[in-house]
């Protein structure tokens, strides 16, 4: 038999182990692993045998949440790296290198789009960046040395919803893979694999782990992407000499991505992930379904009570039907559109100061997707220096404000959110 | 030029012995096989790895390497119509079988002496046998992975392979793992299992699956091919295997003159993805 989703949450890569019986996935805190005999050191090397030889490329612990993901994902395989940014640069050095062309939807984490708009040019791969709800700016913006089309399944700020279906069938047009940053979206809320997507990744960081402890990032390859009919990845489909002169396309049919960003990217790049931080994102994990659950109905709670606030200028929410991607919410995200949105207060940039102020449950940080509930005022923070007018050509309202509802008690919240609102309502 | 010589298939790997890659053809269609990591050397002992229904060469990844880098020489195949291999899947075993021993005749492997290994997971199982029945002088031994003699498929498997494709693929996704398989703890580190394995039947054209069900279902003498083989057989079995039932191993073994067998304690039909070093042992003491 196969498992269902909250039960591969709990169970998915690992069985307990034959020496103790260990339930829990123990932590193996150890950097190499010694060999049985020279054989078997020469085929470990040699990929004539499987196993772990040194914790940069692969360990006990990170396997585990490696395959819990690509069976939660409903892909084949997964690579942990140390963070979600190491799994965005990933994907990308896999797949191309100097000369190599990305299209990325414009709604992006500003981490992202630093990579992408201001590091990665230094390395000869630039990108085109496009308003994610145009299918025909991400046409128009195809080139023939395109190599990746980008988008987050949940987009920065206004949470536009990527139609994975349509710029999936149109990057398979070209013979390119939809790489989707699904952090936003979990594969509780969304799986971008059933929907066309060819690659995943997550800043485990965030909804994952949940706990707000651990910094750790996840690539999931969805198996589906045909790169030999492609022609344009010759990482992937000609002999590399850094590997014998493999060929990762000949030697895993489906597998040919994880297998190059492993024993390529993982061992010179460096970026893994410690056992430690696998095991505490693997708790995390495990309760994914209960807290997206208990994330999603104190978010509704706190949109309906902030769309009927006379301090609240508007709510971006795709469940809300004013929002432009509403139809497609309903049809992606049946289960909700993630916990993380803006709302705009009526009183600009000091409402904006004075409602974060008089939060006591909310924490005001910059980060999202942690079980406690979080707050950011941009204008005053992240945004500061930008005037209203930048702000606003920016996407940012001078009084946005944006929330990342937690686990608390949704009673509590809404009070909570009452008493910023009550301020701002002053100031 | 330099990079396509390096390529370690057959189709590449054969130009230094052969005029031309494109040429090394079938009855008329392009066939790969995976060399296993090295160029293919017909002169050294060969070990031919064939794949069951819906499959393709990647199944034997580990395995076939270690084979090519100890020796031997390696022809992991896409049987006609899957991966890399063109034209229609063949309809029956015995078709599959000639081809094995055209493939061999084509590669010069196998002309002077008895050097020649079959080793079949399911339906390559019943083609290794069904080829060494039938080309005595050129197979030296085999080895049966999940194998059953016969290999009956139930109507209902054979009538969702050929009206509802995806679902008789998430049957025998389900029914090829053992339990511990279905949960994970994958010997290749962070590769889910049961997604590698629909995936790759995902991978294949439309209309393979019934076709190869149907061969194996149509393949009924072959417990006269075991009585009748000449060479000696390894029979390797996981005894969780609830597509081809240990027990057929048992009878298989016992139809076989000279015949042994493993049991791999614990593993599904998907031996070779579930207990990789075991399946290697098993081959290596039989065969290297």
């Amino acid at each position: 038999m196969t498992y269902n989703f909250d039960t591969l949450a709990l169970h998915a890569g690992q069985v307990p182990d034959e020496t103790f019986g260990a339930r829990a996935a123990p932590i193996y805190l150890t950097t190499s692993f010694v060999f049985k005999d020279s054989d078997q050191a020469a085929a470990l090397f040699n990929m004539e045998r499987a196993g772990h030889v040194y914790s940069r490329i692969s360990n006990p612990t990170n396997a585990v949440l490696e395959e819990r993901i690509a069976a939660l994902e409903g892909g084949v395989g997964a690579i942990a790296v140390a963070s979600g940014q190491a799994a965005l640069h990933l994907a990308i050095a896999t797949l191309m290198g100097a000369g190599g062309h990305i299209v990325a939807s414009r709604s992006l984490y500003g981490g992202s789009h630093n990579l992408l708009d201001y590091t990665l040019p230094r390395f000869g791969i630039t990108t085109t960046f496009v308003d994610p709800r145009d299918l025909g700016a991400w046409r128009a913006a195809i080139r023939p040395e395109t190599r990746l089309l980008f988008g987050e399944t949940l987009g920065n700020p206004g949470l536009d919803v990527l139609n994975i279906p349509e710029v999936a069938a149109l990057a398979h047009e070209h013979g390119l893979p939809l790489l989707v940053d699904s952090t936003f979206t979990t594969p509780w809320l969304m799986r971008p694999f059933d929907h066309g997507a060819d690659l995943i990744f997550h800043s485990a960081t965030k909804f994952l782990g949940g706990h707000g402890v651990a910094i750790g990032g996840l690539l999931v390859d969805g198996g589906t992407f045909d790169w030999d009919k492609s022609g344009k990845f010759p990482t992937l489909t000609e002999p590399y000499e850094g590997f014998h002169g493999m060929d990762f396309s000949e030697e895993s049919t489906v597998a040919a991505f994880l297998l190059r960003a492993r024993r390529e990217g993982l061992r010179d790049f460096g970026a893994c992930m410690s056992p430690l931080t696998a095991f505490q994102l693997l708790q995390g994990v495990e309760t994914l379904p209960l807290r997206m659950e208990r994330h999603i109905a104190n978010t509704r709670q706190a949109v309906a009570h902030l769309v009927a606030s006379e301090a609240v200028a508007g709510v971006a929410y795709p469940e809300l039907e004013n929002h432009p991607d509403h139809a497609l919410a309903q049809k992606l995200l049946p289960r909700g559109a993630g916990s993380v949105f803006s709302f705009t207060l009526k009183g600009g940039r000091p409402a904006g100061r004075k409602f974060i102020e008089a939060l006591r449950v909310f924490s005001h940080l910059a980060n999202v997707g942690d079980a406690k509930s979080l707050v950011i005022h941009p204008a005053s923070t992240t945004h500061f220096r930008m005037s209203d007018a930048a702000l606003v050509a920016a996407g940012i309202h001078p009084g946005t404000i944006r929330l990342s509802i937690g686990l608390e008690d949704g009673g509590d919240l809404l009070e909570d959110l009452d008493r910023g609102l009550a301020a701002a309502a002053k100031a | 030029m330099a990079a396509t010589c390096s390529k370690t298939s057959i189709a590449a790997s054969l130009p230094q012995r052969k005029p031309d890659p494109v040429q090394i053809e079938l009855n008329g269609q392009a066939a790969y096989a995976y060399t296993g990591g090295k160029p293919f050397d017909a002169a050294l002992p060969c070990v031919v790895f064939i794949h069951g229904a819906q499959n393709d060469h990647s199944v034997w990844g580990l395995q076939s390497r270690w084979f090519a880098h100890h020796g031997f020489g390696v022809l992991a195949v896409d049987l006609p119509g899957h991966g890399r291999s063109a034209g229609k899947p063949l309809p029956s075993i015995e078709d599959l079988a000639d081809w094995i021993e055209l493939l061999l005749e084509k590669v010069g492997a196998g002309d002077t002496a008895k050097n020649v290994s079959l080793v079949g997971h399911s339906m390559g199982s019943l083609t290794a046998l069904e080829c060494a029945a039938r080309h005595p002088a050129r197979i030296a031994r085999i080895a049966l992975v999940g194998t059953a003699v016969p290999m009956p498929v139930s109507d209902a498997l054979l009538g969702a392979a050929r009206d509802k494709e995806p679902k008789a693929i998430g049957m025998i996704n389900t029914w090829s793992h053992s339990p511990r398989g279905t949960v994970g703890g994958n010997t290749v580190p962070g590769m889910w299992l049961l997604g590698v394995s629909r995936r790759l039947m995902e991978r294949q054209q439309p209309g393979v699956l019934h076709n190869d069900l149907a061969a194996c279902n149509a393949y009924t003498h072959g417990m006269d091919a075991a009585a009748a083989l000449a060479c000696p057989a390894l029979i390797i079995s996981g005894s969780k295997d609830m597509m081809t039932h240990p027990k057929a191993a048992t009878k298989l073994a016992a139809a076989i003159k000279d015949a042994r067998s493993v049991s791999l304690d614990g593993a599904g039909h998907a031996l070779m993805a579930e207990q990789p070093d075991a399946v290697l042992d098993a081959l290596r003491s039989f065969i290297a």
